[in-house]
This record gives C-alpha cells, sequence and structure tokens, in this order.
C-alpha cells in the first residue's frame, strides 16, 4: 500500500493505493499514525480510496483504528471515493455514520 | 467441471497470492468484475481467518480447492488449526475474539454476504472448514452499477 498526503486548509488528505489486506495494513498503520501526528493541527483527515483496488474486513479495522485515533486530537474524518466493492463493505459494517461518506 | 486444489502456508503474503489464483480459475465462467471481485473478497476473508486464527503461533499448511459447476464456482478453505467451539457466535456480525487488534469481526458476514451459498465447521483443536458457492451470471450491466 502507498500513502500520501496533501493538506488543504484545514483538512488533511490521504490518499491510499493499491490493494488493503491483513498483509498490507501492517506497514500502513504506521504510515498513515505518522501523518496524522504530524497533522495534528487540522480538523479533519479524508480517506481517499480511489486508489484502492482491493479491501477485504481489516479496511473495516484500519478505518476504526484511525478513527479513534482522530478523536483523540479531536480530529473528524470522512470517506471519499471508495469503489463498488469497498463501498459495500463499508455500507454493511455501518461505518458511514461515524464517517461520512463525501 | 474443472478442479483445482492449492495448498499453501499460513503466511500473509499468500492472501494476495490465493484470491488472484482463485479469481483467475474462475475466469473460464465469464463472471462479471462485481462477481469476481466478490469472490477475491470472501477467499481473502476465508485465508485471512486460518492465518490469524487457525494458526496465530507458527506457520502451517492451508488448503483451498475450487470446482466448477455449470455456472457456479464451489471453494472450500481448510485448516488444521485450532478450530471454532461456537459457531453461532463466531458468525455474529462484529464479534471477534481478538477486539485489541483492530479487527471488526465482519470476515463470517461478508463472505455470507459476498456469495450464494456458506457453510461452516469446525472442531475444537482438530480444524476448520469454510465451504462457499458463487453462481455466475450477472450482467455487464451489473458492473456499471
Ligand atoms: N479458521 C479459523 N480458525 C479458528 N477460529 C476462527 C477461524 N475463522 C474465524 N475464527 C473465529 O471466528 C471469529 C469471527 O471471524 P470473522 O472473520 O467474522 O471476524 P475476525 O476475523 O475476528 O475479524 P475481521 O475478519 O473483521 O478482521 C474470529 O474472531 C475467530 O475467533
Ligand atoms: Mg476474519
Amino acid at each position: 500500500m502507498d500513502i500520501q498526503y496533501l493538506r488543504k486548509g484545514q483538512e488533511l488528505y490521504l490518499y491510499l493505493k493499491g490493494e488493503l489486506d491483513e498483509h498490507s495494513v501492517v506497514s500502513l498503520r504506521g504510515r498513515t499514525d505518522a501523518l496524522i501526528d504530524e497533522n495534528a493541527s487540522s480538523k479533519r483527515a479524508i480517506f481517499n480510496l480511489a486508489g484502492v483496488r482491493f479491501m477485504d474486513s481489516t479496511g473495516i479495522g484500519f478505518l476504526m483504528g484511525r478513527y479513534k485515533k482522530l478523536s483523540r486530537y479531536g480530529m473528524g474524518m470522512a470517506i471519499e471515493a471508495p469503489d463498488r466493492n469497498a463501498d459495500k463493505i463499508l455500507s454493511m459494517s455501518g461505518i458511514y455514520s461515524l464517517m461520512p461518506k463525501i | 467441471m474443472n478442479r483445482m486444489q492449492l495448498r499453501f502456508l499460513s503466511r500473509s503474503e499468500n492472501e494476495i497470492f490465493a484470491r488472484n489464483v482463485v479469481a483467475a480459475f474462475a475466469l473460464p465462467l465469464n463472471p462479471t468484475l462485481s462477481e469476481l471481485s466478490d469472490v477475491k473478497t470472501a477467499v481473502s476473508e476465508a485465508v485471512t481467518n486460518c492465518i490469524v486464527h487457525a494458526y496465530p503461533d507458527d506457520e502451517q499448511w492451508i488448503g483451498v480447492e475450487c470446482e466448477t459447476d455449470g455456472n457456479k464456482l464451489h471453494i472450500t478453505v481448510t485448516d488444521s488449526g485450532r478450530g471454532i467451539a461456537d459457531i453461532a457466535q463466531a458468525l455474529t456480525p462484529f464479534y471477534t475474539s481478538c477486539p485489541g487488534e483492530e479487527r471488526s469481526g465482519m470476515g463470517f458476514t461478508i463472505m455470507q454476504t459476498f456469495m450464494n451459498d456458506f457453510h461452516l465447521t469446525s472442531v475444537p483443536g482438530e480444524g476448520t472448514r469454510v465451504e462457499m458457492t458463487k453462481c455466475f451470471g450477472g450482467t455487464a450491466e451489473a458492473d456499471a452499477r
């Protein structure tokens, strides 16, 4: 998994790319958390999933974990551009009530 | 009818290998992109469970068998690991035995939703077997949705 970020005003955009599974999530977690720590002054983190070609339930756990971390900084979270598969999984999990799809 | 068997070690790098092999095996059945994506996700869930839950401490064998039958693909994922004592609890949406590990407990729910047929059998101390079937026959329009 690859992650890139862009700071736009008060918002931190995180662009994920690749296949998100139990193997790839290990290093992604650390890199994402480091970016959140460096940008903890922003108001909201927006996870852009347009580049995520594959995702299983690991994605739910990963996004929930980041949601908890962001909450400790008082930051909000949103999801952008999930593909059909990711959207199906995220809808099933009810996660959009915590982090809206924008 | 076509068949294949796969055996590989319970290393997390084999998750991508297993789901892509099954997807490649399914191609002659002309699945739509979304049907193929459903199959890959379900296989990834079952294989990940073997790696994480069946063999938490060491690398052991995981088996994946596929059989085609008309427009249907039957997939069986087996391990000889820890097994599941309470199947009803394991199948409950959001139940996970590892709440501290960023797991959602949605693996079995996803397999059941994404596949047309799902069956779980397990013997504690002996292993677990997940059987799933996908019926292909969607239209290309399904992909456009
Ligand atoms: N192959 C297996 N061997 C032993 N126990 C298993 C196996 N597969 C699943 N389980 C048990 O069933 C529970 C539910 O599995 P499920 O895949 O639904 O959730 P999870 O793996 O805990 O979380 P997630 O899949 O969302 O990361 C697991 O927490 C585990 O206790
Ligand atoms: Mg699981």
